[in-house]
């Protein structure tokens, strides 16, 4: 007992208190900004690994940008990330930053399905399936739950079954083997139920998008309510979409 | 001469490999080059050649630091005898010789596809029409679990044969997994979209498989680098190792359903991979390994900042692991289950941190430590082979890590970005690199045709190996107790279907 309580004392207050405000350690990368500066266009764009930079004018698809970060260290003036983490959205198009802008992600109130937020507002139990993940962003989903970050507080939670579940988080670019069982996890989910990607790969493919192995029929089928980008995501970049999209954050 | 000599990470012109007849090549491997038990087979991997295929063998040599390669060339489909009747360690490589080239052997005991590749030789074998070993018995049942766990976790089947709650016989199904990740670094031309896949073919051995690509893509290139940064490379695979080695001992505790443990090494990774985020800016250390150079200077500050992180971490680490490993309860749970005995470890070939916790000596930090680091290593070794046994070396493990990464930051030049300048890869060229990543021994292999171009990149992760192991781990254990098994070994799928 004596020991037990030991332990407890040396771990200290381990617990993020604000998730909307705590600083991410370290020199994360964020959401980016893209000055105005003239550079040479076709090289940023050419060293990019998953293209997921474009022209006129310059910008960053958050959904395809693996967060590798050598394009602000080829061209520092032209290109900078900064920690904000919070990075997801309910539409693809906010994901995309366009030179000059520096206004914060958000997400498009008017488009988030009106019983998301009715019904899931206190209390959201998501599946998570694993489609060809590499098992980084499923350290950090598993992460979002430990005593720093505490998704539970907000009465979200990881169930082991769909039968449980009000939606699925799919990490993973869907390999061909994962297309049945990611649908028939999905079907098993009770309606009305959501569907969120977290990460690169679940997003776009990423690296893998042109990979021969894969079978993304599914995210054609289905609405997508909130995209979470990063390589892998960070616990605090899930935890502000979630609690954005079921209208948690003051 | 049957076989080229060559050391871990050395360029040799890919003609320079003997092609023996399949007749003299199976009697060589198992009579010359696999002498004794310090000899393991660490690759053998196809190579398409026109119509037909080359195999080539990479034996390790652990006492004289050493690889051996040798090939045959046989035609696709082709019939012959295998190695395996003869070492069961090669079944996996023959297993996946099958799927991809269709070569069939008269005396393999069970050629069940590896990973349902794209590219399959037989697209009629799908994973969803594959028959399952199966015992008729009325007084046997058949749990299924899987491909989507009950947990976050990546995806597999697993099909349990019991007695009551007694395992009979478990059968692991992957494939679940496979990006077609070779094809790819194939495919992607540019040295930053490989670098990118290679820190995304597992996640959880960013460091591992990515300095892996970058030593075997620097010796393609003949580039040489600096002391600074290959020390840089071992401290972060000996921070990696520290990471999830504390992540997985969480996990076992959760699976013990022991909840102090659960949450206090999950409270204590955090700092661990955090300081992976103030050093390189991803809490996965993705972004920090390139070849030729670095993006991440180590410098004196990041050195003062991991001693301050550390000497918070170990002691209240070694606290808690003392709780756990003096609690009765823990104990009984761990010993003397999922045992994998030392016999049969070799016997199926076993690497890394899970071959030594059952009295195998193989750690390519000390065999083929070639260009890699300075510190001379002397690897944790337990013999029971149990749940308790791989608890143990993961602690010890984490533990003399932090005392190499102490000696590291000692040793350390000054600050170097390396060469930035990018070389060409050299024609006609074959390399094999070998690492120690927390999991156990990884291996590329990469081959250039007479232009530089590559043409086939095979990559093997520890779990390849060490699957066959949990799947006999687990026999006559109860069901109950195989999520700390599983959790104990903690294979990877993705490593594995690649
Ligand atoms: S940080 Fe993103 S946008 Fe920049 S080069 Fe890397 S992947 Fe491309």
């Amino acid at each position: 007992m004596f020991n037990n309580l030991k332990i407890l004392h040396h771990q200290g207050k381990q617990f993020i208190p604000d998730v909307t405000k705590a600083e991410a350690a370290g020199i994360f990368r964020g959401r980016p900004v893209i000055s105005k500066a003239s550079v040479n266009t076709e090289t940023l764009t050419e060293l990019c690994p998953t293209s997921a930079i474009t022209t006129n004018p310059v910008s960053i698809d958050l959904g395809r940008c693996t967060f590798c970060g050598e394009c602000a260290i080829q061209f520092p003036e032209k290109i900078r990330f900064t920690k904000d983490y919070k990075l997801s959205s309910n539409t693809r198009n906010q994901l995309i930053i366009e030179e000059g802008i520096e206004q914060p992600i958000t997400l498009d109130a008017d488009k988030i399905r009106k019983e998301i937020r009715r019904l899931f507002h206190h209390s959201l139990k998501l599946r998570q399936i694993s489609a060809g993940g590499d098992n980084s962003c499923e350290w950090e989903l598993n992460a979002v739950g430990n005593v720093n970050f505490d998704i539970g507080r907000f009465g979200i939670e990881f169930v082991a079954s769909p039968r449980h579940a009000d939606g699925i988080v799919i990490t993973g670019p869907i390999t061909q083997s994962m297309a049945k069982p990611l649908e028939l996890c999905y079907k098993a989910v009770p309606d009305p139920k959501i569907i969120i990607l977290a990460g690169v790969d679940a997003i776009s493919g990423g690296i893998f998008e042109e990979s021969h192995a894969l079978d993304r029929s599914f995210l054609v089928q289905y609405p997508i309510d909130l995209y979470v980008p990063g390589n892998p995501v960070h616990p605090l970049t899930f935890i502000n979409g979630i609690i954005q999209l079921i209208g948690l954050e003051s | 001469m049957h076989a080229i000599v060559i050391k871990n990470y050395q360029r040799i012109p890919f003609s320079a490999i003997p092609a023996l007849p399949y007749e003299l090549f199976v009697p060589v491997i198992l009579e010359e080059l696999m002498i004794d038990d310090s000899c393991h087979c660490v690759n053998y991997v196809g190579f398409p050649h026109n119509d037909k295929v080359q195999l080539i063998c990479c034996i390790a040599n652990d006492k004289q630091h050493t690889i051996y390669v040798t090939s045959t060339i046989v035609t696709l489909n082709a019939t012959l005898p295998s190695l395996t009747a003869h070492k069961l360690a090669f079944h996996i490589f023959e297993r996946e010789l099958n799927e991809q080239f269709g070569i069939q052997y008269t005396d393999h005991p069970w050629l069940k596809p590896v990973r349902y590749s794209f590219n399959r030789s037989d697209l009629n074998k799908t994973i969803a029409n594959y028959p399952f070993y199966s015992i008729e018995s009325e007084e046997l049942h058949e749990v299924g679990v899987g491909p989507i766990h009950a947990g976050i976790i990546e995806p597999g089947h697993f099909r349990f044969i019991c007695n009551g709650e007694q395992i009979l016989h478990l059968e692991i199904q992957l494939g679940y997994q496979h990006r077609g990740i070779e094809s790819l670094f194939v495919e992607k031309k540019k040295i930053l979209q490989r670098a990118t896949l290679a820190e995304n073919i597992a996640g959880d051995t960013v460091i591992g498989h990515a300095s892996t690509f970058a030593r075997v893509w620097e010796s393609l290139c003949e580039t040489a680098v600096s002391p600074a940064l290959q020390l840089e490379r071992t401290l972060a695979l000996e921070h990696e190792r520290i990471a999830i080695h504390t992540g997985d001992l969480s996990a076992m505790c959760t699976d013990l359903a022991y909840q102090l443990g659960s949450s206090v090494f999950g409270r204590l990774r955090t700092p661990i991979i955090n300081y992976f985020q103030e050093w390189t800016g991803n809490r996965f250390a993705k972004g920090l390994i390139r070849p030729n150079k670095t993006n991440f200077t180590f410098t004196k500050e990041l050195a003062t900042r991991w001693h301050e992180v550390i000497s918070k971490f170990e002691p209240d680490f070694i606290e808690m692991y003392d709780m756990l490993s003096d609690l009765p309860s823990a104990l009984a749970r761990m010993e003397k289950t999922g045992i994998v005995n030392k016999e049969t470890a070799q016997t199926i070939g076993m690497v890394g941190m899970a071959a030594r916790a059952s009295g195998l000596t193989r750690d390519i930090r000390m065999s083929h430590p070639e260009g890699w680091t300075t510190i001379s290593h002397q690897p944790v070794i337990k013999r029971h082979g149990d749940v308790f046994s791989r608890v143990q070396i993961r602690k010890e493990e984490a533990l003399q890590s932090i005392q190499y990464i102490r000696q590291i930051i000692e040793l350390l030049p000054d600050a170097d970005k390396g060469i930035t300048e990018e070389k060409d890869a050299l024609p006609d060229s074959f390399v094999i690199g070998l690492t120690e990543g927390w999991r156990g021994e990884i291996c590329h292999c990469a081959i250039t045709d007479k232009t530089g171009n590559l043409q086939c990149y095979k990559i093997k992760d520890p779990s390849l190996h060490n699957w066959l192991a949990l799947g006999l781990a687990v026999r006559n254990n109860e069901i109950s107790d195989f999520p700390i098994c599983n959790k104990s070994f903690d294979l990877s799928y993705c490593g594995n279907d690649l």
